[in-house]
């Protein structure tokens, strides 16, 4: 099969295949270089080597199912994902989130773009051989994984943000652990700095090269990180503020050439808003409900429902600590039908066990109204928006994804341009595609 | 783990090749040898390879298995670590990659949809790299933690250490 790089090159040109088991293009994407010497003459990018045929399972599952699809759109930020398709799925059903999961899911979307970052840059760092700052990086992603796993019981696909709030509540030491998680990313971010900002090679490797222009951003259809590093001042957190982000202090850092160097830069200043926002959270967040004393095993409880009189009440926690009952007015929205019922109901009481069936059963769990809807929120890598099409059954009809990584990826053919073959990785490494969201 | 006992002289091994008590002990030697310095090839796809790179990283390090070199030339690993899913379209490269690798070589799928597909039972992915390529360990997870992967390693070197090893390399001709 002949491509249309094969068909359009000249015949002296040397033809190059650069992937899709090259370590640099993460194992998903193609580019095939025509090359004059060393410098790319023209070049076309293949993708869809990671097509796992998200879009078309999703219309085969429940709305309360398909959660964990998400999780691995954008896996290096899967919380971002949850809270951006169950926002969608609540707007069209008219649910209001508790300000107390609100702030839970602005806490931890912030982890994740963070660790989202660190991952990116880790990425295309190690590509131009610096791999001290690799390892930096990572270590710095492995504490706020910690965290993460601490609350959510899971290091990268969490599912954790449910549809009406969260899955459970905080853990107790939260607040110790997303310190220290800070501390580390802190002294991380400031060694980078003095390793990578003023390094010649750094500098000759990133600047000027791939320069993106305003206009060429805009219409390729740029966002997130590599669109502001070409000065455009669009974050979807400030144009249509979602959550609690209004009521949070912070700036969008901004680009001035749109170069490999500007891509590394905004994401360097956006971790530390991104931290200062996870601290001013912190201090803002209203009082959880405090924890009952003493806990109770699952097989007693059962035990003790068996002989319940009518004004006793059982308590369990057969789930993560800090998911009983008496938390879920803080964490999940009281509308009826959007969430699981409590354990403590279903395995206790009869009306609770019907309710967990209804919600579980096929053709009765969640059933938004007829209609369509697109929301989107700020990704790891610019707007990730969800369109879903509900003819009012439990599963969706249709469901699209805007991932930001393809309109990036699109503009990469003329990205590497006349640059060197050298400069194709650095360049390819600041688009951080991440083939989850690229190929779905 | 016994001991290892030193090969006293390589040219009374090349005349007792087939067999006799020193071939075992050469077996035993090689495989000693053989699962401390595996160069691994990375195929990394999807999500896993998020946990690979924890794994790989200074806090988990599994460098401290000899699993520490990352070649990037099958040509030149003797261990593949599929990592994520393979789709219809990448398996064709995954099975060119394998068939690029000299023996002896080893395989491990790392992550639910390397092992069976996943949680992706559809259209676009293979069903477990198995249906390709032979697999020694299988690592299961959506994605594993990087305990698991270590584990996964200490697995494969045992098996090293105990399979019959592979000595065309050395072939007497007499």
């Amino acid at each position: 099969m002949t491509t249309r790089l094969q068909k359009e090159a000249r015949k002296e040109s040397l033809m190059i295949n650069m992937g899709p088991s090259h370590p640099a293009m993460h194992g998903t994407i193609r580019i095939m270089l025509e090359l004059d010497g060393e410098k790319v003459r023209n070049s076309e990018v293949e993708v869809g080597y990671l097509h796992r045929g998200f879009e078309k399972t999703c219309e085969n599952k429940t709305y309360f199912n398909l959660l964990p699809y998400t999780d691995r759109l954008n896996y290096v930020s899967p919380l971002i994902n949850n809270v951006g398709y169950v926002m969608t799925l609540e707007k069209l059903m008219d649910v209001t989130v508790p300000e107390r999961a609100q702030y839970i899911r602005v806490i931890m979307s912030e982890l994740s773009r963070i660790s989202d970052h660190l991952t990116a840059l880790a990425a295309m760092t190690m590509e131009c051989g610096a791999f001290t700052v690799f390892l930096y990086y990572i270590k710095a992603r492995e504490e706020i994984w910690k965290v993460i796993e601490k609350t959510t019981g899971a290091r990268m696909t969490t599912s954790y943000i449910r549809i009406g709030g969260v899955r459970c509540d905080l853990h107790p030491d939260f607040k110790k652990d997303v310190d220290r998680a800070m501390k580390v990313t802190r002294d991380v971010l400031k060694d980078v700095k003095g390793l990578l900002d003023k390094n010649k090679i750094w500098i000759d490797r990133t600047r000027d090269v791939a320069v993106v222009s305003p206009d060429m951003a805009v219409n390729y259809g740029f966002t997130g990180p590599c669109l502001r590093a070409s000065g455009v001042k669009y974050d979807v957190r400030k144009a249509r503020p979602y959550l609690i982000y209004d009521k949070l202090d912070w700036v969008v850092p901004l680009g001035e050439n749109g170069d490999n160097f500007d891509r590394y830069m905004v994401r360097m200043k956006e971790m530390e808003q991104s931290l200062r926002m996870v601290e001013q959270c912190i201090e803002q967040i209203p009082e959880a409900v405090p924890e009952a004393k003493g806990e109770i095993n699952p097989h007693e409880a059962i035990k003790a429902a068996r002989t319940q009189k009518p004004d006793e009440e059982i308590r369990l926690s057969p789930n993560l600590k800090g998911s009983e009952k008496e938390k879920y007015p803080t964490i999940l929205s009281d509308k009826y039908g959007v969430k699981v019922p409590p354990k403590e109901d279903t395995y206790t009481t009869m009306e609770g066990l019907i309710q967990h069936f209804k919600f579980f059963m096929k053709g009765h769990g969640i059933r938004p109204p007829k209609g369509e809807v697109y929301f989107s929120v700020e990704g790891g890598s610019g707007e990730l928006g969800y369109y879903i099409v509900s003819d009012g059954s439990d599963r969706p009809y249709r469901l699209h994804l805007r991932g930001p990584c393809f309109h990036i990826v699109s503009a990469l053919e003329e990205m590497i341009k006349g640059h060197y073959i050298a400069d194709v990785i650095p360049t390819f490494g600041s688009t951080n595609m991440i083939g989850g969201e690229l190929d779905r | 783990m016994g001991k290892i006992r030193p090969i006293q002289k390589y040219s009374y091994y090349q005349k007792t090749a087939h067999g006799g008590f020193i071939a075992t002990k050469l077996n035993y030697a090689i495989g000693w040898g053989r699962k401390f310095s595996i160069f691994h090839y990375p195929f990394i796809t999807a999500c896993c390879g998020m946990e690979y790179m924890s794994a790989a990283c200074a806090h988990w390090d599994f460098d401290r298995f000899g699993v520490g070199m990352t070649t990037f030339s099958p040509r030149q690993s003797d261990l593949l670590f599929v990592v994520g899913t393979i789709s219809h379209k990448e398996a064709p490269v995954l099975k060119t990659v394998y068939d690029q690798m000299v023996e002896p070589n080893w395989v491990i799928a790392c992550g639910a949809c390397a092992v069976s597909g996943g949680i992706y039972d559809n259209y676009a992915v293979v069903q477990g790299i198995d249906r390709i390529i032979p697999v020694d360990v299988y690592i299961p997870g959506c994605p594993p933690r990087p305990e698991t992967i270590l584990n996964a390693l200490l697995k494969l070197q045992d098996k090293i250490q105990k399979q019959k090893q592979d000595l065309r390399w050395n072939i007497v001709k007499e």
